[in-house]
């Protein structure tokens, strides 16, 4: 049948393999005649957005990419930094939105193989797991059901892996209703000089398939995953993979030890598109072709179609490039870890990756058709109308304890204990600040005085209101974080969520986030290293917030001297270190104080980010952190003031009460709406942190030098939370209730 | 004292036990790999957390088949001391070299919390260091850690002393609310009837430096290295 004639079935196959016709055409071109029907679904895979980012390469070029401590930039399967002590750092966040949405469990767990693949393929050791979480309102069943799976996916496959899984975010907003996210970020460490890339090279070298067998899962889930979901969404669970973690950890093991024999030219995992993603890529950046003989898969049912084989997103596999006369002893490596190894195929020299079957050419494509000749869109890019202001006399101003309480029992600000529980945080036995205990967790490295730290944010809640300006305060946060535990940000990696890019409105949503990071990234100078882009979280006319999720690992000189964010002695004096200029727009506080008006958490704009200003205020509090000068540091974030003073009392065990004159500190002497704006307004650039009395002076100092606002606050101490006149709330009553709320139905 | 630490495929502990072992304690270790039936030499077998084999069927199901069980089953009947960390306890449970099983956590999450357990016996090589009645502050990390032993067994193991370590809260109280996990009696570290096997479902080997949340984890170190009646050392 010649595809070209029978126009009814070419509609039918181009629908399969997610490609429009003017795609087609353009292949057709490119090859100088019509692609066989294996060919169709390898390039229908390779072009799909999630592998060729065709809808977002224009603008991820403008992120800065490149810094002195830089040793891998975006390219490879995951990006390094180098850690000093001849280690490097090798890290990436990943998506799995669209597999977590129709099958929560392996969704997630998968999402979690793929990304530990990521890092291992460049020879580092996994040394930390962190997720980011987005789901509609938790009182939902569907998004509670949603939720569990997820959180009972990610613990299987994490725990089972023997990766601690130590920091994330978890957040709740009807937008994700029917498109949840889940990202995740593996970081690992390497000796530097073991980086591997995956680059083919040496014509004649054999090229092996290791791990699971190959079946009929996960069949066109790139394809899948760079489409809208729909009612029929459910019928696709045959595209979501089956994980194994087991299999996987006998595949690390079995990669570390291959690696650190030296007898490895390049190694790629099978991710998305499976064998022709890993093939492709891998002679892509060798500069060379790859012959494949697809009747070597070892398969796990009979009948199989080379089109299936090439297609397969079986997990647990790995494309592994040894120099010719080593296979055997590679065979041996990953024999005793008892794992099988397929001969699949040999490098070659012509730019082709051809797909045999026995003696006969399957499919044979230029390697550079299937990568860089890709298509690239700079799709219709408008608008949307502007946010309207937010008009503070519309929003109800609830007594201030009752707003508290309000908050902390919330979905968005309860305790995550009855997540992070659920997650081996402390297997590998380096885990020095775990998760709940900080803005980020910290991690010490043996053999070195360094400690390594990370955390994962977005900030969705304003890129609402300005995609932009949302970026860049998910970049200032993530490096706040890092910050209060006395941490300097190394680089970041970033995932992109946001829904249809054929609407213009989604495209500029796209342009304006990249830019947000840009513009961010620079500033604080912290380069991005790795990342993902998830386009079509979108369905049925519902769209997500755009979403930018943002990775970050920094080092801090010793880690002994990491600080975390609970109180630690009755008597110590509390300061508010930053920026007065807070906002109610898109805060929790609306979300809990007016939830029958949706609409006002779409008004106004976000909190104004002077970049300048948030670099001076992260270097004060690194400094004071590692000069021992402040013994708790938090990042007032979401909830405001009062809440992040309550969570650090909470966490310490200790109560606090404010000083008489907080209110003339804070500049509001009037009740009603302006004081829910002090306690639970929220912005960037603040820090709440605890000194001794005889610190306060240097701190004050400090903070004058570095021209950052101190205001104290108060004392720690007693078994209460003390606003005087406005909050006195009983400390272990609300230690209970915070920590209980998210389990709550 | 010669440490053993073994490794099964999916066993995910061994490096930081052996780090404790061998970098804090300077005690000669060597990895064992589970395919081997080779323990010369050896004074003290560890079979360390993770999931060996998966854990699939049941935790320690298909570990017990491995062949260097063979050879800790014989070390252990004529006497030599064996020790069990969590997957190493639901192990030695499923190759009968201690009594009683395990099954899913009440609530069947798995957990990852600090808890208290309490020293019920000293006359273990594995508490002889502690006091009775102390109170050790100490991880887990486990979805199989609610013991059950059928009555008669209970009322025999702890005639005989065999229930070394209960989960008790701060302040020593063996509560229902201080259960982790649902365990019958509380029970968190066993002893086998000669006392030379011990097992226990908390983590010892991630609490032996200030710098990962506390040291209580050397008291059960410091006992099995006959370190007795010195407090345990930072």
């Amino acid at each position: 049948m010649s595809l070209r004639s029978e126009p009814r079935a070419l509609a039918a196959l181009l629908a399969e393999v997610g490609l429009t016709e003017a795609e087609y055409a353009r292949l057709c071109a490119a090859l100088g005649r019509a692609p066989n029907h294996v060919e169709l679904g390898m390039v229908g895979a390779l072009w799909s957005e999630h592998c060729s980012y065709k809808s977002s390469r224009v603008y991820l070029r403008r992120l800065p990419t490149r810094g002195p401590r830089v040793l891998q930039g975006p390219g490879e399967n995951a990006g390094a930094v180098d850690f000093g002590d001849g280690l490097a750092v090798v890290f990436k966040v990943e998506s799995h939105n669209h597999p977590s949405a129709v099958e929560p469990f392996q969704g997630a767990a998968t999402g979690v193989g793929g990304i530990l693949r990521d890092v291992f393929t460049m020879g580092a050791r996994p040394v930390a797991l962190l997720d980011s979480l987005h789901f509609g309102p938790p009182g939902e069943p569907r998004n509670r059901y949603l939720l569990e799976g997820v959180v009972a996916g990610i613990a299987h496959y994490g725990n089972c892996m023997g990766v601690p899984t130590v920091a994330g975010e978890v957040h709740f907003a009807p937008g994700y209703r029917a498109n949840p996210l889940v990202n995740a970020m593996c970081v690992g460490l390497a000796p530097r000089e073991r980086l591997v890339r995956a680059r083919a090279s040496g014509v004649g070298n054999p090229v092996l398939l290791v791990g699971a067998a190959t079946g009929r899962d996960g069949i066109h889930g790139a394809t899948f995953a760079s489409a809208e979901l729909d009612a029929r969404s459910e019928e696709r669970r045959p595209a979501v993979q089956v994980g194994n973690p087991f299999l996987e950890k006998l595949l690390l093991e079995a990669c570390l030890e291959l690696l650190a024999t030296g007898e490895v030219v390049a190694m790629q995992d099978l991710g998305a598109a499976g064998l022709t993603s890993a093939s492709a890529e891998i002679a892509s950046r060798g500069g060379c072709g790859i012959t494949l003989d697809v009747s070597q898969v070892s398969r796990r049912e009979a009948g199989m179609t080379p089109y299936e084989v090439m297609l397969s997103e079986s997990q647990e596999r790995m494309l592994v490039v040894v120099p010719a006369g080593a296979e055997a002893r590679a065979e041996a490596v990953f024999a005793r870890w008892g794992l099988h190894t397929d001969r699949v195929g040999v490098v070659t020299d012509d730019g082709l990756l051809r797909v045999c079957d026995g003696a006969t050419v399957v499919a044979e494509l230029p390697v550079r058709l299937l990568t860089e000749a890709a298509p690239v869109y700079e799709r219709p890019c408008a608008p949307p109308p502007p946010p309207p202001p937010l008009d503070l006399a519309a929003v109800p101003a609830l007594a201030p304890a009752a707003a508290l309480v309000a908050l902390l029992t919330s979905p968005n600000l309860a305790s995550r204990a009855p997540i992070y529980t659920q997650y081996d945080h402390t297997v590998q036995g380096n885990t020095v600040i775990p998760p709940g205990r900080a803005d980020a967790a910290v991690l010490r490295v043996v053999g070195s005085a360094k400690g390594l730290a990370v955390t994962i944010d977005s900030a969705a809640r304003y890129a609402v209101l300005d995609p932009r300006r949302g970026a860049a305060l998910a970049v200032a946060e993530a490096a706040r974080n890092l910050s209060c535990v006395g941490a300097q940000p190394l680089a970041i990696t970033d995932c992109l969520n946001l829904a249809n890019p054929e609407r213009p409105e989604v495209t500029w949503a796209l342009a304006e986030t990249v830019e947000g990071l840009r513009e961010a990234c620079v500033a604080l100078e912290i380069p991005v290293i790795s990342g993902n882009v998830s386009l079509y979280n979108e369905s049925e006319g519902s769209a997500i917030p755009p979403t930018a999720v943002v990775g970050m690992v920094g080092e801090l000189p010793e880690v002994a001297r990491a600080t975390d964010a609970g109180f630690k002695a009755a008597g110590d004096v509390v300061l508010l270190l930053g920026s007065p200029r807070v906002t109610l727009a898109g805060s929790e506080y609306l979300r809990v104080a007016a939830p029958e008006r949706p609409e006002l958490l779409r008004a106004g704009e976000p909190p104004p980010l002077d970049l300048a200003y948030e670099a001076r205020l992260q270097a004060l509090v690194r400094a004071l952190v590692q000069g021992g000068q402040v013994r708790a540091a938090h990042d007032c974030g979401e909830g405001g003031l009062a809440v992040a003073v309550a969570e650090c009392a909470m966490l310490g065990g200790l109560g606090f009460v404010a000083a008489p004159t907080w209110r003339a500190a804070l500049g509001v002497e009037e009740d009603g709406v302006r004081l829910a704006l002090a306690l639970f307004g929220e912005g960037p650039s603040r820090v709440v942190v605890e000194c001794t009395p005889e610190a306060v002076g240097a701190v004050q100092a400090a903070a004058a030098a570095a021209g950052v606002a101190a205001v104290e606050l108060g004392r720690v101490g007693g078994t209460r939370l003390v606003w005087p006149e406005a909050i006195d709330l009983d400390l272990a009553e609300l230690t209970a209730r915070w920590s209980a709320a998210l389990d709550e139905p | 004292m010669r440490f053993g630490v073994v490794v099964f495929p999916g066993t995910n502990c061994e490096q930081e036990t052996v780090r404790v072992l061998r970098d804090l304690y300077h005690q000669p270790t060597e990895l064992l790999w589970h395919a081997s039936e080779d323990l010369s030499g050896i004074d003290c077998v560890v079979l360390p957390g993770g999931f060996a084999h998966g854990d699939y069927l049941r935790a320690g199901a298909i570990a017990r088949f491995s062949p260097i069980m063979r050879a800790v089953e014989r070390f252990a009947r004529a006497g030599g001391l064996v020790w069990g960390i969590c997957n190493g306890f639901q192990i030695l449970l499923e190759a009968g070299l201690l009594p009683g099983a395990m099954r899913r956590n009440v609530g069947l999450r798995f957990r990852c919390q600090w808890v208290h357990v309490r020293v019920e016996h000293t006359r273990s090589p594995f508490t002889a260091a502690c006091r009775p009645g102390q109170v050790l502050h100490l991880p887990i990390a486990h979805g199989e850690g609610n013991y059950y032993a059928p009555p008669e067994l209970l009322a025999r193991l702890e005639a005989r002393g065999q229930i070394l370590l209960r989960y008790c809260d701060a302040a020593g109280h063996v509560t229902p609310a201080a259960n982790p996990n649902g365990s019958v009696a509380n029970v968190a570290g066993l002893a086998s009837e000669g006392g030379n096997v011990f097992a226990l479902m908390p983590h010892p080997e991630r609490a032996a430096e200030a710098l990962l949340g506390g040291t209580d984890g050397r008291w059960l170190f410091d006992s099995v290295l006959g370190k007795v009646g010195l407090v345990a050392t930072v």
